[in-house]
């Protein structure tokens, strides 16, 4: 296990960063310009990055990875460096609007990368509505030099908030299950990277299968599920510590865990004589709660962001579909209407919409609805996809997909499903939780 | 030998000789004494090879084993989509478990309940668990002791057809029983 702990320790103890704001040379501007979206369609905004570094390559790197994040988001459009006519705008100048506005760009970020005294890459960057000839954003953001990724995704989710209006999502991990070998002999790994596909690194050995897992709160636990040929358990990761533990000695087979948004508590099924129900166990006390008793199959459960319901999938109706709860099992009602299979149900970040798995027509998609149902939207549709998971943000969904014959890959979908984009990460994989903002 | 069969010769030509030239009368010519040859020594007695018995090699598995089990009565039960009831030709199939498994009272198996892919990870392995059950109970009212029975649910995720169709599918929603000690 130690080879991945130094790794891990590496981004989680070493990843402090320290952001600062940067003396304004302009006025900041009050209202702050935005990507366009008009009728479902949405028009990428042209902005030009150019983070600059002396004596390394730092900075184009940084500007490698800003540019990477903001066009994968699907509302920025970066401008390919080699066409700046500008070449160094300087820190502490003002850059020349013309020769930007030239080349299209309605926003500019400009930057400069430099080791300190100390050993420390500060990066200090500007942000400019290139139209109205206004800074909108100056910050300094400063980290270990390892850690210039983090750096990267911290300046991109700066111009992601100021320029959308919304929550960054960039400086965040994707917890997910590696997957290889012939299907049928499937090797299932535990793995976290960076929500860019970056750093990937494998938590498991491969020695079992494991699936399902689910990220608590603060993004420090993980819990999953672990299939063996003659048990199924529920096990937490301590990504910190890099130590793993068994959930309680429950009898039967316990699958589907997700955390309690507080973190204390974990919501799963167990499968005893046939029948599946939801269970809830305070971690803390180890005291457990059978919060359904159906005869149906209840499975997949999701705490609302306040803790106050469960959504979960169950066949006590006939068929597949989703129902939510009082936390404590009270008030059950169906929330899924429409003809076809649902199952998968997750509570977005905010509480307001649900997403999930939808079957029909022989075809897989994932969609949302509103918590309490109706205003339902599928985002996609393909042969076998599932498992849907939200960015912190609440703007996107990842999932992962399977064509037939070929090994799963995750997906991220904008939950309007005007964007959709592959997840860059090279090997097979399946069962994706975003985590929260890293801190 | 060679020597003694010539001296005899010797000694009967004398003989001869004397009695043709005694008298005029021919005598009657006594023939000679035949000569046998007699062995100095016998020859080492080799006894012939015994005659082997072996058992022919079995032409079945062994009555008891995992392969008779798997061969003379079907370790595999099939299930309609999305369904956990017992199909027709899985309750004879399993009648015939039940009989093998009441003869070999030391087997204990494991009911291994499996889906098709075209569901969700988390639904199949509660639908799994069914279909595994399904089974346990069955074998149970045939006469099966309950605690020789264990169950588990895989899911989607040990498909034994790797094709994307109806006709991988259809061999996927299976509950297998494993042996999991007390064969021959």
């Amino acid at each position: 296990m130690t080879y991945f702990l130094k790794r891990l320790k590496h981004f989680v103890f070493s990843a402090f960063i320290a952001i600062g704001p940067l003396v304004a040379t302009h006025a900041v501007a009050q209202t702050p310009l935005r990507g366009e979206v008009t009728e479902g369609v949405i028009a990428p905004l042209p902005i030009a990055i150019d983070i600059e570094s002396s004596g390394s390559d730092l900075g184009d790197k940084i500007t490698k990875v800003v540019m990477a994040d903001l066009e994968r988001s699907g509302f920025f459009k970066p401008i390919d460096p080699n066409a700046f006519i500008e070449q160094s705008v300087g820190i502490d100048a003002t850059p020349t609007f013309a020769s930007w506005k030239t080349i299209n760009a309605q926003a500019l970020a400009n930057g400069v990368a430099r080791v300190d005294g100390e050993g420390r890459l500060q990066v200090d960057f500007r942000l400019w509505d290139v139209f109205s000839e206004k800074q909108l954003l100056g910050q300094s953001v400063t980290a270990t030099p390892e850690n210039w990724r983090r750096i990267a995704h911290k300046i991109a989710d700066a111009i992601y908030e100021k320029l959308t209006g919304e929550e960054g999502y960039f400086d965040t991990r994707i917890v997910f299950v590696a997957e290889s070998g012939a299907r049928g002999k499937r090797v299932k790994r535990l793995a976290i990277m960076d929500q860019d596909g970056a750093n990937p690194s494998y938590l498991t050995d491969g020695s079992y299968k494991v699936m399902t897992p689910r990220f608590s709160a603060d993004s420090q636990e993980v819990a999953y599920m672990v299939l063996r040929e003659d048990s199924a358990r529920i096990y937490v990761f301590n990504i910190e510590t890099g130590r793993q533990e068994a959930v309680g000695q429950i009898k039967g087979m316990v699958f589907a865990p997700r955390f309690s948004p507080d973190g204390s508590k974990l919501a799963y099924s167990v499968a005893q004589g046939g029948n599946t129900d939801i269970y809830v166990m305070d971690l803390r006390t180890r005291a457990t709660r059978r919060v359904t008793t159906d005869p149906g199959i209840d499975t997949s459960p999701s705490f609302s962001p306040d803790g106050s319901t469960i959504v979960f999938n169950s066949d006590r109706g006939g068929s597949p579909q989703l129902y939510a709860m009082n936390a404590d099992g009270s008030g059950v009602r169906r929330i899924s209407f429409g003809g076809g299979i649902y199952s998968t149900p997750v509570f977005s970040p905010k509480g307001d919409k649900i997403a999930f798995t939808k079957q029909s027509g022989g075809r897989f998609s994932i969609g949302v609805m509103d918590a309490g149902g109706g205003n339902e939207k599928l985002l996609t549709s393909s042969f076998l996809e599932e498992g849907p998971t939200w960015a912190p943000n609440g703007r996107y969904i990842m999932f992962f997909r399977e064509p037939p014959g070929a090994l799963p890959s995750l997906w991220m979908v904008e939950a309007s499903g005007r964007i959709e984009r592959a997840v860059p990460y090279s090997g097979g994989a399946s069962d994706p939780a975003w985590s929260p903002r890293l801190k | 030998m060679t020597k003694s069969v010539f001296k005899l010769a010797l000694l009967a030509c004398a003989t001869l000789s004397v009695a043709a030239c005694a008298g005029k009368k021919p005598e009657v010519v006594t023939p000679p004494p035949a000569v046998v040859e007699q062995p100095a020594t016998p020859p080492a007695y080799t006894p012939p090879p015994p005659a082997e018995t072996k058992p022919l090699s079995p032409t079945g598995p062994v009555p008891g084993s995992q392969q008779d089990f798997v061969v003379n009565v079907g370790d595999r039960v099939f299930f309609d989509l999305d369904q956990s009831s017992l199909r027709e030709d899985a309750k004879a199939l399993l009648d015939k478990q039940a009989a093998w498994l009441v003869r070999y009272p030391a087997v204990k198996v494991r009911i291994e309940g499996n889906a098709d892919e075209r569901g969700t990870r988390e639904y199949n392995f509660a639908l799994g668990a069914r279909r595994a059950e399904s089974v346990s109970q069955y074998l149970t009212s045939k006469g099966v002791v309950p605690s020789r029975i264990s169950t588990i649910s895989y899911g989607k995720e040990n498909p034994i057809a790797t094709g994307a169709d109806e006709e991988a599918w259809s061999q996927n929603r299976n509950a297998h029983t494993a042996i999991t000690e007390g064969a021959q």
